[in-house]
């Protein structure tokens, strides 16, 4: 790929960001177009800046990834990821705006007028927070590497270092106007490739991407792997060898491999012949991408993770520090549910692309499913399809595309874990703190990202939807809904669910949970943790009943009823009149 | 992901769940009051006391009604350690712990308007018909206020005691102590009200002249400009004398300083140069009401009438994480930081004083003493005033106006 073009696209988004970020205020030099600098955020603006927060390295390189892994029904990540909106439209979108709260621990003293529970809610606000950064910095690290061969933690430390520093020194001044241009940096960045992409693929007479047989190479192929893996051949293989194979050293000789498995070691070259199956990479347990196969298993542990999957997208949407936060944006109750319908339409269409790319990955470059790169199939693509300038051309704008996602995502979250950890976590408020508080946000992702090694972004992001769907749901849902929840049973509730959820996750991550069922029920929580949060919030309510905060009725008066009704009174003496215009 | 890392990120995860577990934990226990406490005895029972008292006091900081007598009553009989205690204000009981008040709630009311006549406290026999009824005695104590006697005490005992009388009568002395203070709370937040209102009133006389003159100056040159002008003029009185509402949101505010300044501009013309940076994320912040008019009322009057030349106001307002920050400055005289110090402390009221004054106090009342305003000037350099709103704080609601700028409707 040609670095100039890339780097440039790269370096070019990365200016417009802290540009726009920094200049972006509305300014008005007389008082004739004051009103107009004065005027709120209209829905669509705000829902491409809600959109483009939310659209992560996930979505932009993730699930064309797992698409190209493991086929269609990684399709749920896209449904998911969208839907989630729907749930918090109907259930949460208004109500959550009139609460007058910024982030969600506001929103928890606003509801339960307890200290405590605000404290639990703003440690769950950072842990998901940091959940949902660290594939950011390590999808940059990736596409860093296959841009321009940086090392791999280069690209994390870029997307740290631009956000950190434009957050702290004040240079996103006007967070909304970035995310609405990043959301159509990345929309345009993925529509118009894709758009070549079919065009070629169609002149190609338009293979079909098989998903139920391994993929199978349309010529010959060089590829290198990097980490030590074992490869499953269903029937031989022949193909050239530079390096280690079953322990024994080849340069460069053709071999025909035994069906069977094999152990490739780290830094072999394999040639692989045109119309030869890919071998299959076989996971073992040390392999952090191993949790994410049961989705495609046959057995019954594919239904019970597809579940799991469906219920942390749907309900833990809710639950993101930065999209919370983005509804204090909107002017009242009704702007926000608008703003979220927008917000539905635009995610809907960005992700019709990146199965696209997924089922052109699975024809064209099958071999990343052997590498372990799947995560940069949406990268390569246009190189390997297209090729010359063209090619190189698309490919910087994707490059650029997937820079935007990090450093949109990034600062979202960053601007809103920073402000939780400066309003509760440190002693004292100002301006300076607040400057402390972003390089803590962002030290701890930074550095795990740094010592941790590679896992599908995709996956990465679900945890965190995982542990949201098991804290904020129940929290959000309950506290808006019913009447009786008590502070203890909200603090009860957050820790059992989203605690458990956090531990399952963790340990998952870490590897140390037992094979087989027990395996997939920690894998993918969501399904036992979210009723356990709400069991638990529920029970421990009705068993505190005496301890339900004594302004509850104001408070649900004011979730609930649209705001001219609550405060809006005619004023004293007549109206304006018709037509007084400006 | 490697071992250590994993290990690292999970040991953190947990570290930092176990952390705020106990540290909710600690805080509440030191909110109960430990019982691992190494006093005498007698020390003990003081210091058990005046956790009693000190439990009983919120809410009688409230006033004297149906809900805190309720809540009081309860810390309060342990206290006393009497059979039945009743609070009652002038015409009837607001709340009875103990058993009996079925039957006793007449005569006591009877008692009580006798003890409200005389105003000193009785021992009495109950009279109580039933003898199986344990309350033989009831000693009746006046709670007062500033405006004399608010209501009663009432204890009862099984018999007559010396005890039960001082007992009674120093728990009613204390009670009225605490509705004194909740007197002298609502007085305070009456005293602010009123400042409130004071501050509207001072805008009207000294300000309404002028904009009429300017706006009469226009009537025959420019005809559409007065009208528009005197549209302004009405909006702009509509807001600064709204009647409900404590709070109000940044975007409604600053609307209310967009007719200040066209109405300030139609006098000054062209000396008035205007600078407006606006992040129209924290237009919705909430705020108290009339924080930032004054502020650039303040700027006007230091740039354009106390000095002949151009003045150039620039208001900033930016976001800035879970804060909003706002800032006016003006090009004008300035002030010596001296006289300014006077001014904010409240010990000299100037013309430009009372409205940067109750601005800051308002703003430290509501917010917290870290949020007052920051105000960085000297003569002959200008002013620039520093304002931070945070976005969320419980208790701050806007009530919107009836016209919002540019809302969604």
């Amino acid at each position: 790929m040609n670095q100039a073009y890339a780097v440039t696209a790269v370096a070019a988004v990365v200016l417009a960001t802290l540009l726009i970020g920094g200049l972006g205020l509305r300014i008005s030099r007389t008082t004739s177009d004051f009103y107009v600098a004065s005027r709120t955020v209209n829905p669509g603006l705000n829902a491409a800046a809600i959109s483009g927060e939310y659209l992560s390295a996930a979505s932009f390189l993730g699930i064309a990834g797992l698409v190209l892994l493991q086929g269609p029904d990684m399709l749920w990540y896209p449904v998911g990821y969208t839907a989630g909106y729907l749930v918090l439209l109907v259930l949460v979108a208004a109500p959550l705006r009139r609460s007058g709260a910024y982030t969600l621990s506001d929103f928890a003293e606003a509801r339960l007028e307890s200290a405590a529970a605000r404290r639990i809610a703003s440690l769950f606000v950072v842990g998901i927070g940091w959940l949902y950064l660290l594939p950011q910095l390590q999808g940059a690290g990736l596409t860093l590497e296959i841009l321009t061969g940086a090392p791999g933690w280069a690209g994390g430390v870029i997307v740290a270092l631009v956000v950190a520093g434009a957050v702290a020194a004040g240079g996103m001044r006007s967070i909304t106007f970035v995310q609405a241009f990043q959301y159509w940096l990345k929309l345009t960045a993925l529509l118009v490739p894709a758009l070549f992409l079919i065009a070629a693929w169609t002149g190609d007479d338009a293979p079909r991407a098989r998903f139920d047989a391994p993929a199978v190479l349309r010529e010959h192929t060089e590829v290198r792997i990097d980490d030590t893996v074992r490869i499953e051949l269903d029937r031989p293989l022949t193909l050239t060898v530079s390096g280690s194979v079953d322990g024994q050293e080849h340069h460069g000789r053709a071999l025909t491999l035994a069906e069977g498995g094999h152990r490739v070691g780290a830094g072999t070259v394999l040639g692989l012949p045109a119309g030869a199956r890919v071998p299959t990479r076989v996971t073992s347990e040390a392999d952090p991408a191993s949790w994410s196969q049961p989705l495609s298993a046959g057995d019954g542990h594919g239904l019970y993770a597809t579940y799991g999957l469906i219920l942390a997208t749907f309900l833990g949407t809710m639950g993101l520090p930065h999209v919370a936060v983005r509804f204090y944006t909107s002017p009242d109750g009704r702007a926000a549910r608008r703003t979220i319908l927008a917000v539905l339409g635009m995610v809907g269409v960005f992700y019709l692309l990146p199965p696209v790319y997924g089922a052109l990955g699975r024809i064209y470059a099958p071999e990343l499913a052997l590498t372990g790169d799947a995560d940069a199939a949406v990268l390569v693509l246009p190189e390997r399809i297209i090729g010359g300038t063209a090619g190189e051309l698309l490919g910087a704008l994707l490059a650029a595309g997937a820079f935007a996602a990090f450093l949109s995502t990034a600062s979202g979250l960053t601007m809103s874990v920073a402000g939780v950890i400066s309003q509760d976590v440190l002693p004292s408020r100002g301006v300076r703190h607040f400057r402390l508080a972003t390089l803590l946000a962002m030290a701890v992702p930074l550095a795990v990202s740094v010592v941790a090694t590679h896992v599908p972004v995709a996956d990465a992001v679900g945890l965190a939807f995982a542990v949201s769907a098991s804290s904020f749901c129940p929290l959000l849902v309950l506290g808006i809904w019913w009447r009786r929840l008590t502070p203890p049973g909200a603090v009860a509730g957050l820790i059992v669910g989203g605690g458990s959820a956090l531990t399952a996750v963790m340990a998952t991550r870490a590897g140390i949970a037992p094979e087989g069922w027990a395996h997939t029920l920690m894998a993918w929580p969501a399904v036992w943790s979210v009723p356990l949060g709400f069991l638990t919030m529920i029970a421990v309510s009705l068993a505190t009943a005496r301890r339900l905060p004594p302004g509850v009725d104001a408070t649900l008066a004011r979730l609930h009823l649209p705001e001219d009704l609550t405060g809006r009174h005619r004023p004293e003496g007549p109206e304006r009149p018709e037509g007084a215009g400006r | 992901m490697t071992g250590t890392a994993i290990a690292a990120l999970t040991a953190a995860g947990l570290v930092l769940l176990v952390a705020g577990v106990l540290l909710g934990r600690v805080l509440e226990r030191r909110a109960a009051g430990p019982d691992l406490d190494l006093g005498t005895p007698v020390e003990r029972a003081t210091f058990h006391t005046l956790h009693t008292a000190s439990l009983a006091a919120p809410p009688l900081r409230a006033g004297l009604t149906e809900d805190t007598a309720r809540k009081a009553v309860r810390r309060l009989r342990p206290l006393l350690g009497t059979e039945a205690l009743c609070l009652a204000d002038r015409r009837s009981v607001l709340a009875w712990d103990g058993p009996g008040r079925d039957h006793h709630e007449q005569l006591v009311m009877a008692r009580v308007a006798q003890m409200l006549d005389s105003g000193r406290s009785q021992s009495v026999q109950s009279e109580c018909e039933d003898p199986q009824c344990p309350l033989r005695w009831a000693v009746i104590a006046p709670l007062t206020g500033e405006e004399g006697v608010l209501g009663a005490l009432v204890a009862h005992g099984s018999r007559e005691s010396a005890v039960l009388v001082r007992a009674a009568t120093e728990v009613a002395r204390w009670v009225s102590v605490q509705l004194e203070l909740a007197e002298l709370d609502r007085s305070r937040t009456r005293l602010i009200e009123a400042e409130i209102r004071a501050l509207r009133a001072q805008i009207s006389p000294h300000f309404i002249f002028n904009s009429l003159a300017a706006i009469a100056s226009f009537v025959r040159t420019d005809p559409e400009r007065a009208r528009e002008l005197l549209l302004e003029f009405a909006d702009f009185t509509r807001y600064s004398f709204r009647r409900h509402g404590e709070f109000t949101t940044l975007a409604d505010e600053l609307r209310s300083i967009e007719q200040y300044l066209a109405l300030a501009g139609a006098r000054f013309g062209d000396r008035l140069k205007l600078t407006l940076q606006i992040a129209p994320e924290v237009l919705p912040v909430a705020l108290p009401f009339l924080c930032l008019q004054p502020l650039v009322e303040n700027a006007v009057k230091h740039g354009l009438e106390d000095s002949p030349g151009v003045c150039r106001i620039t208001i900033a307002a930016q976001d800035a994480g879970a804060e909003a920050m706002v800032t006016i400055e003006d090009s004008g005289v300035g002030m010596d930081p001296a006289v300014l110090r006077r001014i904010l402390a409240g010990e000299r009221t100037g013309s430009s004083g009372i409205g940067l004054s109750n601005v800051d106090e308002r703003l430290r009342q509501v917010y917290g003493d870290d949020h007052g305003l920051v105000i960085e000037t000297g003569v002959g350099a200008g002013m620039k005033i520093t304002v931070r709103v945070p976005k969320y704080r419980a208790g701050v609601h806007s009530s919107p106006g009836c016209r919002g700028p540019g809302g969604a409707d």
